[in-house]
């Protein structure tokens, strides 16, 4: 049994049904207000369905993964978000089955895709240890055998009959990690949560995990955006990309042309988009994202537009917003804060935008662009809303490719001295 | 480092694939698993307690206060006939059973939602969710059995022997019908959110097609439809044993197990073809 792989994904394929408009979850009262409104309309469908003529908007999530993965190594994954690193992990654990493929697992599995899963604030921490250790998969037997190192490692030991909800996070975290840290299975599935606690608290843990692996032999999945976690403790790489598998190799290596295949992104076509304010004699026709250099923290954008009349206008305002995934504004660029003067001229022209010590978190950002004419006699010329989505990766922000301990939006480019 | 764990253990080896309906397996997955259900029961019952000043005592108002206010109005005031037993004992038989039986109900029909942190982050048999919330209620109907333990004494019946094949028999049957009809619920609920808003209503008139403040007989031959309620059989058989108020009608206990079980194959069977999409739907 030692020489087959402990984990063996054989064409893994997880497909996502898009509803469209709703949210995860449909009221009854719809559906059934449907029904009566429409009882041919729904019967037709239903019909249509049941013979597959109609089908639903599928999305794979995950798409002919195959991996093989041998006894007591450490396999990192990384991918950016959305690539589906994060439902590989949930079916090797069972919490969604896939929609095609198999996988085979030789050993006792558990997972840690969030540290504290199940902690109540009502009890104590030591009740919620007992409950955690249980969530986690451990039995009472083998919790009470550890609860002493679970209590010494964490650091707790005079808050342990206090309820959590009085905790700071930070010894939630901590208890919560330790609880987990004591798990014993044979894989180990670890997503992202490493990302809490403190730096000090993070290299405890990166240190458990590195010991029970050489004194045990357990192997371990770890899916991480923290490329120095990833580099320091794994020695195997796996990216993720769109839901396939598209490079498996030594850690390094793959770090690397993960960070490389970043910078070339996507362009969007703004030409037939109808959904604009403005007057429109000038247009915005694209927006592309042509360079993003993770070691100069550069991105370099790249605006077409196109002047329907036949005179330039002189002295134009360009302003192209920045919003985060969840849609909030974070700034705006604009040419008129730096006085500086742009003329549209007739016909098609091109604008370069460059934006320097780009220091925000790893994420998706989008881009809403505007134009109007000089600020005395203004006319707004384009507005368009969403109009690119740029993905910005700083996770090697810092040369020591770390990530502050505590989650920031915005990454400075700080210095300490000492005086003497 | 031990490796002593005697465990939720997953076979050595074993295969994730696109899921099958129900099997045997299953079962004795649930069964692998029973420590946690001890703990997510544990767990409930320790919350519950925290948080109400009075603690367990709550388990016992409950059904006592219920218990006057039923008597002063339906038993005193509008003189609801009672099957020749003092209507407080007659309406306590009818409330700890039904307060099991739709607690346990409304309980499990939510159970997944109040607990999808935990859904969405940690694989174990989903089965244990629900399983657990029933299982509560168990303890308050013992807590609550107590006062009716009391009540017998002061009012001089004494249960007749068979009582103590017989109530478990009851319990097994209710357990039955609310873990069946809450699987059911609880599924539905995690597709339709708004089920849940109509769930109390619904509740609530079950109690009064269901004779718990009055006799079956006040439907007088029409009563054979109120036998279609399983929860009927269960009171009905409970007074004749404890209070004596008939003899025990086996024919209607059978109707009430088979469309018991029935609901709990039905229930188990809904929940399990639907079970795999919990976490990535809720």
């Amino acid at each position: 049994m030692n020489d087959k792989p402990i984990i063996e994904i054989k064409n893994i394929g997880k497909k996502y049904t898009i509803r469209h408009g709703a949210g995860g979850y449909v009221a009854l009262r719809d559906v059934i207000a449907n029904i009566f409104r429409n009882p041919f309309h729904f019967a037709a469908h239903k019909t249509k369905v049941v013979m597959g003529i109609e089908t639903k908007e599928a999305f794979w999530a995950l798409q002919g993964v195959d991996l093989s993965i041998n006894k007591g190594e450490i396999i990192g994954i990384i991918g950016s978000n959305g690539a589906g690193k994060s439902t590989l992990l949930k079916i090797l654990t069972g919490i969604t089955p896939p929609t095609e493929g198999e996988v085979v697992m030789r050993g006792r599995v558990a997972s840690l895709l969030e540290v504290g899963t199940g902690f109540h604030p009502e009890l104590t921490g030591r009740e919620n240890i007992y409950l955690n250790g249980a969530i986690l998969g451990m039995s009472r037997k083998e919790i009470s055998q550890k609860f002493d190192n679970i209590v010494a490692f964490s650091g707790i030991e005079k808050f342990l009959d206090t309820p959590v909800r009085y905790y700071s996070s930070g010894m939630y975290v901590r208890l919560a990690f330790s609880v987990a840290a004591h798990m014993e299975p044979d894989i180990l599935l670890v997503d992202e949560v490493l990302a809490v606690g403190d730096a000090e608290f993070q290299k405890k843990c990166l240190g458990k995990m590195e010991e029970v692996v050489k004194e045990t032999g357990r192997t371990i999945l770890f899916v991480s955006h923290n490329m120095a976690a990833v580099e320091k403790l794994c020695s195997k790489c796996v990216l993720i990309d769109g839901g396939k598998v598209k490079m498996v190799g030594k850690t390094k290596e793959v770090i690397d042309f993960y960070l490389h295949s970043r910078k070339e992104m996507s362009s969007y076509d703004l030409g037939n988009r109808n959904d604009r304010k403005g007057s429109g004699f000038v247009r915005f026709t694209s927006c592309q994202a042509i360079e993003m250099d993770q070691e100069k923290h550069l991105l370099r954008l790249t605006i077409g537009y196109k002047n329907k009349t036949a005179v330039p206008y002189k002295n134009a305002k360009i302003s192209i917003g920045i919003k985060n995934a969840k849609g909030e504004d974070l700034s705006n660029i604009t040419n008129s804060v730096l006085d500086q003067k742009i003329d549209l001229r007739a016909g098609e022209g091109l604008i370069e935008v460059e934006i320097k010590h780009l220091n925000l978190e790893t994420g998706e950002y989008l881009l809403d662009l505007f134009m109007a004419t000089d600020s005395l006699n203004s006319e707004i010329l384009d507005v368009v809303v969403d109009a690119a989505v740029i993905n910005i990766n700083n996770d090697c922000f810092y040369r020591t490719k770390r990530l502050p301990p505590v989650p920031s939006k915005v990454l400075f480019d700080f210095k300490f001295t000492q005086h003497p | 480092m031990t490796q002593t764990s005697t465990q939720p253990a997953q076979p050595t080896e074993y295969i994730i694939r696109p899921k099958k309906i129900f099997s045997f397996q299953d079962v004795r997955e649930v069964w692998n698993y029973r420590e946690l259900l001890t703990f997510f029961t544990w767990r409930d019952l320790k919350v519950r307690y925290k948080q109400t000043a009075i603690g367990a005592l709550w388990a016992i108002f409950q059904p006592f206060i219920t218990m006057v206010v039923f008597s002063i109005f339906f038993g005193n005031l509008a003189q609801v006939p009672s099957d020749n037993v003092p209507y407080p004992i007659f309406v306590y038989v009818g409330l700890l059973f039904w307060q099991f039986f739709s607690g346990a109900l409304s309980d499990t029909s939510n159970v997944l939602i109040s607990n999808q942190a935990i859904i969405t982050k940690v694989y174990f048999p989903r089965l244990i969710l629900p399983l657990s919330s029933v299982t509560t209620k168990c303890v308050d109907f013992a807590i609550a059995a107590f006062i009716l333990a009391g009540m017998m004494l002061y009012y001089g019946y004494a249960p007749s022997l068979a009582s103590a094949a017989i109530v478990p028999l009851l319990l097994i049957i209710t357990f039955m019908a609310a873990v069946g009809g809450g699987l059911f619920l609880a599924a539905i609920n995690v597709k339709y959110r708004d089920v849940r808003f109509i769930l109390p209503f619904f509740i609530q008139t079950l109690l009064f097609v269901t004779p718990v403040i009055y006799p079956a007989s006040i439907a007088g031959k029409y009563s054979w439809l109120l036998a279609l309620n399983p929860m009927m059989g269960v009171i009905q058989t409970a007074r004749a044993t404890l209070l004596h108020t008939a003899p025990i009608n086996w024919h209607l206990v059978s109707i009430s197990f088979v469309a018991c079980l029935a609901l709990l194959v039905i229930g188990t069977a809904y929940f399990k073809k639907v079970e795999r999409y919990f976490a990535d739907v809720i």
